[in-house]
């Protein structure tokens, strides 16, 4: 019985790169995270919303490694990594950016990408190589000598991408990477997302607020409310159910 | 903190050669006074260098090298009175207690999760415990103090670091030359940018992949052993050892005014501080006696002034700036 069971999870679970199962996070008297399921396919783009105060950032966070969920299970390629360390987390490849952006300030572009790039590479000079590829990938190649403090902000978020992207993930987190962006600027953002996904096949995990960005990347959406999942498919079919809805606009919006 | 860690450029290397060259010429150029002013100030780049690994390149704030200073002094001379040991083989037992010393500090806090400031205040309690334990450790002297043997050597013994100031200041030169070398090239290793990555922003570093544990351990533990070193020259230079002076934390801060002087986490920074600040301090007691002027305390209201100085009108030390000025950083 038992091993009919594994077998089967076995086939579920052959192109599900992260799996979350039943998490739950609890801050004091806060259910900050109830309970919620989701799988994320190889390959794919998806997206996490809710209005403030949802859970979106404990979710990712209990995904990045920053806090331990309660309970439930995550896993990656099948194997488990909730309670893991931040860096242990990103070794087994899931890459991050910051909602509030932390590049390294006071060194160049390119060190900071490098960085991340030394993750899988100890030789210095194929680090440096594999920074200058991943800065081209996010345009922002013909900045890389300038320090990080002196970039503008939807730079600065590119950076991260970049940064976060040099360490070879598997998948990518991307915490409200468009927030604070011009629409101009959210654009760029999204189609270099598009063709990292098209071109070399990365997962994406998104938790945004930009609406424009999200009907534009993601294949599947999970709404949040009050910490549990209220819906869940593609972003169009999502965004007319009721219960979304109501938990955007208000319960006067379909009254 | 703004920090500013250029590369160093052609020019920069030319300047450098310039100095050693002549500061190897120097016992040839300077006085006995000139060269024991000298020795001071290449010992404080040193430690100043090795204080810079741990908050310069890694950002740890240490207030408490004195410890590493006093260790490594104590078990050099202990081994060398008591056991008739050489000091360069007393020196391996001084970097391993120091070493282990950095490594309880360091697993301590940062295990615990001790950081900015706390970590700083457990580096000074550490120091302190030190001071009072060894007031109180008779075996090598308490607060009495611990004294090698003083006799007029009529040649210098490098072997046993009985000798002239002659033979010291070539062996605190070479000792800086090391020390510059070994951080020049740390800051341009996978751990030296690991511990830049730590310096602007651990959470960052962390989900980098980076064990930010493992990489401020290294810090702490190599910027202890460095210092160490010094702390046997330390020993052997003064002949003598009282608990009150060398763990004392006027000794910490006299370990970190260079570097914060000079420009933190650049391995010119410690140098030119140290320099600058010893120099012009001998420099301004040489001309209050001149004039007449012989207040006790003058040597330490200009250390506040300059201190202030720098820290208003250069806030990122005066290396970035000159580095700038000479144009001397590749970018």
């Amino acid at each position: 019985m038992a091993g009919r069971e594994t077998a089967i999870e076995q086939v579920v679970e052959m192109n599900e790169l992260l799996e979350v199962q039943g998490i739950g996070k609890r801050f004091r008297g806060l259910l900050a995270v109830d309970d919620v399921s989701f799988r994320i396919p190889q390959g794919s783009i998806f997206a996490v919303i809710g209005p403030n105060g949802a859970g979106k950032t404990t979710l990712f966070n209990m995904i990045a490694g920053v806090i331990a969920p309660d309970r439930g299970r995550i896993s990656l390629d099948g194997a488990r990594i909730d309670g893991r360390r931040p860096d242990e987390i990103c070794r087994r490849g899931i890459g991050r950016t910051f909602q509030l952006v932390r590049p390294f300030l006071g060194l160049s572009v390119e060190d900071n990408v490098m960085i991340g790039a030394m993750l899988q590479r100890p030789d210095l000079r194929a680090a440096r190589r594999h920074a200058h590829d991943v800065l081209e990938r996010v345009d922002l190649v013909g900045k890389r000598a300038q320090i990080a403090s002196a970039l503008t902000l939807p730079d600065r978020k590119r950076l991260e991408v970049a940064r976060a992207l040099a360490t070879d993930p598997k998948l990518l987190l991307l915490d409200e990477v468009m927030a604070g962006m011009r629409p101009a600027e959210t654009d760029r953002m999204v189609s270099i997302l598009t063709e990292l996904n098209r071109g070399t096949g990365l997962t994406i995990l998104l938790i945004e607020h930009v609406m424009r960005a999200v009907m534009a990347l993601a294949g599947r959406v999970l709404v949040l409310h009050h910490g549990a999942a209220i819906a869940e498919g593609p972003p169009g079919a999502v965004m007319r159910e009721p219960a979304v809805v109501q938990s955007y606009l208000g319960a006067e919006a379909i009254a | 903190m703004q920090f500013v860690f250029a590369g160093a450029s052609g020019r920069a290397w030319v300047l450098l050669a310039i100095l050693l060259a002549v500061l190897c010429a120097a016992p040839w150029l300077a006085g006995d006074y000139l060269l024991t002013v000298l020795i001071t100030i290449l010992y404080l780049a040193y430690v100043g260098q090795a204080w810079n690994v741990m908050m310069g390149f890694a950002g740890q704030l240490s207030l408490g090298h004195a410890i590493y200073v006093g260790l490594g002094a104590y078990a050099a001379a202990v081994l060398y009175v008591d056991f008739g040991i050489a000091p360069w083989i007393g020196i391996l037992a001084a970097i391993a207690i120091a070493a282990a010393c950095g490594a309880l500090i360091g697993y301590l806090a940062f295990r615990f999760g001790v950081g900015g400031v706390y970590f700083a205040i457990l580096t000074i309690a550490f120091a302190e415990f030190a001071r009072i334990g060894f007031d109180h450790f008779g075996w090598v002297g308490g607060s009495a103090g611990f004294f090698l043997p003083v006799a007029n050597y009529a040649r210098n013994d490098l072997w046993n670091l009985r000798g002239n100031p002659t033979m010291f200041y070539y062996v605190m030169l070479a000792l800086t030359a090391a020390g510059f070398a070994l951080c020049h090239a740390l800051l341009r290793s996978r751990t030296g940018y690991y511990w830049q990555a730590i310096r602007e922003d651990e959470e960052a570093a962390r989900s980098l992949g980076i064990n930010t544990f493992r990489y401020k351990m290294i810090a702490v533990v190599i910027s202890g052993a460095m210092t160490a070193v010094a702390g046997v020259f330390f020993a052997f230079y003064y002949n003598n050892l009282f608990p009150e002076q060398v763990f004392h934390i006027s000794r910490s801060i006299e370990i970190i005014l260079g570097p914060i002087i000079g420009g933190i986490g650049a391995p010119f920074g410690p140098i030119i501080g140290a320099f600058l600040l010893t120099g012009a301090s001998e420099l301004m007691q040489n001309v209050l006696i001149a004039i007449g002027f012989d207040v006790p305390g003058a040597k330490q209201v200009f250390y506040g002034v300059a201190l202030l100085l720098v820290v208003i009108v250069l806030p990122g030390g005066v290396w970035p700036w000159l580095a700038a000025r000479l144009r001397l950083s590749k970018s």
